[in-house]
């Protein structure tokens, strides 16, 4: 099992009293799965998706990843596992602003002490994967929206993670850009990686193998599809 | 240790894009470590400059010469003791060559203004010096044509006279001196030699003034002058034991009680290194509380624009955590931005600083070479400022939450 979350709960306290982002989630998910999360907003969905990401920390429970208990890691453990593990993509896209395409994609190889050429090599190769060998030297602001993405999933998937979490990856594109990301995510299930999609989008939702439903803060059906 | 050095140098690259994507804002942060590291390095330059001239001068004056005079060279303070002090009398001077057994060298040294002329050509205001032939050994004079005053000279209170490079260029426009006729006043002398060129010291000619037998001047101008006597040791460590035996012999001359303090003084170079050595300390203690004060402005400016620049970037902090960067890499990051901003501002400094100060110097004819100390001074200040400065913001920056950075709009 590659994720294991036992009753969990991420509570904020908020002026005396307090918000159950999430309450009491149990969830298992295996390796290679392709697992949609929805829900209204304030669910609690991207709350779960960041504790899955090892961005956030739960307040009650436990969450056992690759076999390893991350509940009890500190800052500097949890940046470890974010830059082996995990790839994020997010609905902002969150690129470094005056980085161009290709810096932007070596930053996680920065952290783990890749060499120079190493990582040149290496994002252009991703940058390569996901259709943007030839825009390497642009800055974020010189892109449209769907290669902003399309750069944050070259830098999700520099340095193999186990885990890819998109939470609302499609939320700021047309919805004809928004199906291209969608094929590379599908393609990426194919060759073998674990993600978790966060949507409110039914179709969007369909590209999965197993949606789980979300509703203040927990889950309230999993159900596997086609 | 390669693992980290190869970090240092990628953190360098970024902090060095980060200053560049602000160019006019990191001018302005590092303004105050710049105006600093000048004033200091401007000031440290001068100094040295000023130290490496004044004690070349000085030691002009010869490790094994005492001077012995009415008044003290530095008084401090207490210049009512010495009001009522007798000149020093040519009487003395007779007492103090006949009994000194540790001077090699004696002069007596009468000085006065006078105006010469030869032909047509005149000169006003030139120090006339009335000594014997001891004098060159004394002052360290050496003929450059001629010669120097001689016993016979000196015996027979001739009317002859050895000219600075100066007065001789001014007097004889084409001729060669030597030989010729000069008024001193109204009394005719001849030239016996001219001097070697010594050049200026603080501004002044050290070859304008003539030098005549002290006989001769006494037979002119009378004998009421006060003297001033010149003792040279040519082993300059027995120099206090020539001063006491000077002492000794001044107060028996003088017939000074036991017990009661000299009423002349013994003086000697020491007491100006000691002088300048003392006021160069102050001015230094000055330089550094100033160029410290405007550091520490500096440092305070720095981290000011740098925990602005902090807060800004918050969401790069967030996005470099989300991918794995460590606090320490986020914190080094930081720290070697404000490192950075404030060394250039510290090299900036030391270069305006040693243009100034040479500048200064070279007001006062002095050169100097690139002090090696200036450019550790400036570039240590400023670094440790920018470690000092830098810390702070970047400690700050390396302990925000990842998710809290992410959702910073
Ligand atoms: N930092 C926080 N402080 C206080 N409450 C928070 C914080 N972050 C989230 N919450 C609360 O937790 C709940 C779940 O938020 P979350 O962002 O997970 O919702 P979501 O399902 O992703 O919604 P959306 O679809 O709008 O993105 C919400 O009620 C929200 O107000
Ligand atoms: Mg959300």
């Amino acid at each position: 099992m590659l994720i294991q979350i036992k009753n969990l709960s991420k509570i904020y306290h908020l002026g005396g009293v307090d918000v159950h982002a999430l309450d009491r989630v149990d969830l298992e998910i295996k390796q290679n799965e392709y697992l949609a999360v929805m829900g209204p907003s304030g669910s609690g969905k991207s709350t779960l998706m960041n504790i899955i990401g090892c961005l956030d920390v739960l307040s009650e429970g436990s969450y056992v990843l690759n076999g390893k208990n991350v509940s009890g890691l500190d800052g500097d453990q949890l940046a470890e596992i974010r830059n082996k593990e995990i790839g994020f993509i997010f609905q902002t896209f969150n690129l470094l602003p005056r980085a161009n395409a290709l810096h932007n994609v070596e930053l996680p190889l920065i952290y783990n002490g890749t060499g120079r050429l190493e990582r040149k090599e290496k994002a252009e190769e991703a940058l390569r994967k996901v259709g943007l060998a030839d825009r390497a030297g642009h800055r974020p602001n010189e892109l449209s929206g769907g290669q902003r993405q399309r750069v944050a999933i070259a830098r999700a998937l520099i340095n193999n993670p186990s885990i890819v979490l998109a939470d609302e990856p499609t939320g700021n594109l047309d919805s004809k850009t928004g199906a291209e990301i969608m094929r590379l995510l599908d393609d990426l299930h194919r060759s073998g990686n674990t993600i978790i999609l966060v949507t409110h989008e039914e179709e969007i939702a369909r590209h999965s193998e197993r949606i789980i439903r979300l509703l203040d803060g927990q889950i309230i059906s999993d159900e596997q599809i086609n | 240790m390669r693992y980290t050095f190869s970090r240092f140098n990628e953190y360098l690259v970024m902090a060095w894009d980060a200053l560049k994507n602000h160019k006019m804002r990191s001018l302005l942060t590092t303004l105050g470590i710049l105006i600093g590291v000048t004033t200091i390095i401007t000031i440290w330059t001068t100094i040295q400059g000023l130290n490496q001239y004044v004690y070349s001068k000085l030691s002009g004056i010869g490790a094994g010469t005492i001077y012995v005079e009415k008044n003290p060279w530095i008084i401090k303070g207490d210049y009512w003791k010495y009001r009522n002090r007798k000149n020093i009398t040519y009487k003395e001077y007779r007492a103090l060559k006949k009994y000194s057994t540790l001077a090699d060298h004696i002069a007596p040294e009468v000085l006065s203004l006078k105006n010469l002329s030869y032909g047509n050509e005149e000169v006003k205001d030139i120090y006339v010096i009335a000594t014997t032939e001891q004098y060159a050994f004394t002052a360290g004079l050496f003929p450059e044509t001629g010669r120097f005053l001689t016993e016979p000279d000196i015996r027979s209170s001739r009317f002859v006279c050895v000219m600075g490079a100066e007065v001789a260029e001014k007097l004889f426009k084409n001729e060669n001196p030597i030989g010729r006729k000069i008024k001193i006043g109204s009394d005719r002398y001849r030239v016996v030699g001219i001097l070697e060129k010594r050049g200026s010291a603080f501004g002044q000619s050290m070859d304008s003034f003539i030098i005549v037998p002290i006989g001769t001047f006494r037979r002119v101008y009378g004998g009421h002058r006060g003297l001033r006597i010149a003792l040279v040791t040519n082993n300059p460590d027995k120099i206090e034991e020539l001063k006491d035996e000077v002492r000794g012999i001044m107060r028996r001359v003088r017939k000074v009680a036991p017990g009661a303090a000299d009423n002349f003084s013994i003086n000697q170079q020491d007491m100006l290194t000691d002088l300048y050595a003392q006021l160069t300390t102050t001015l230094f203690a000055i330089v550094f509380i100033i160029g410290g004060i405007s550091l520490l402005v500096g440092g305070i400016g720095i981290m000011n624009i740098m925990l602005v620049s902090v807060t800004e970037r918050t969401r790069e902090i967030g996005i470099r955590k989300a991918v794995g960067a460590k606090r320490k890499y986020i914190l080094l990051q930081f720290l070697i931005e404000a490192i950075l901003v404030s060394s250039i501002g510290g090299l900036l400094g030391i270069v305006l600083g040693y243009g100034a100060g040479s500048l200064v110097l070279a007001q006062m004819e002095i050169t100097t070479g690139v002090g090696f100390t200036s450019i550790a001074i400036g570039f240590g200040f400023s670094t440790t400022v920018g470690v000092l400065a830098g810390f702070y913001p970047a400690y700050k920056a390396s302990r925000l939450n990842p998710i809290d950075s992410l959702r910073y709009e």
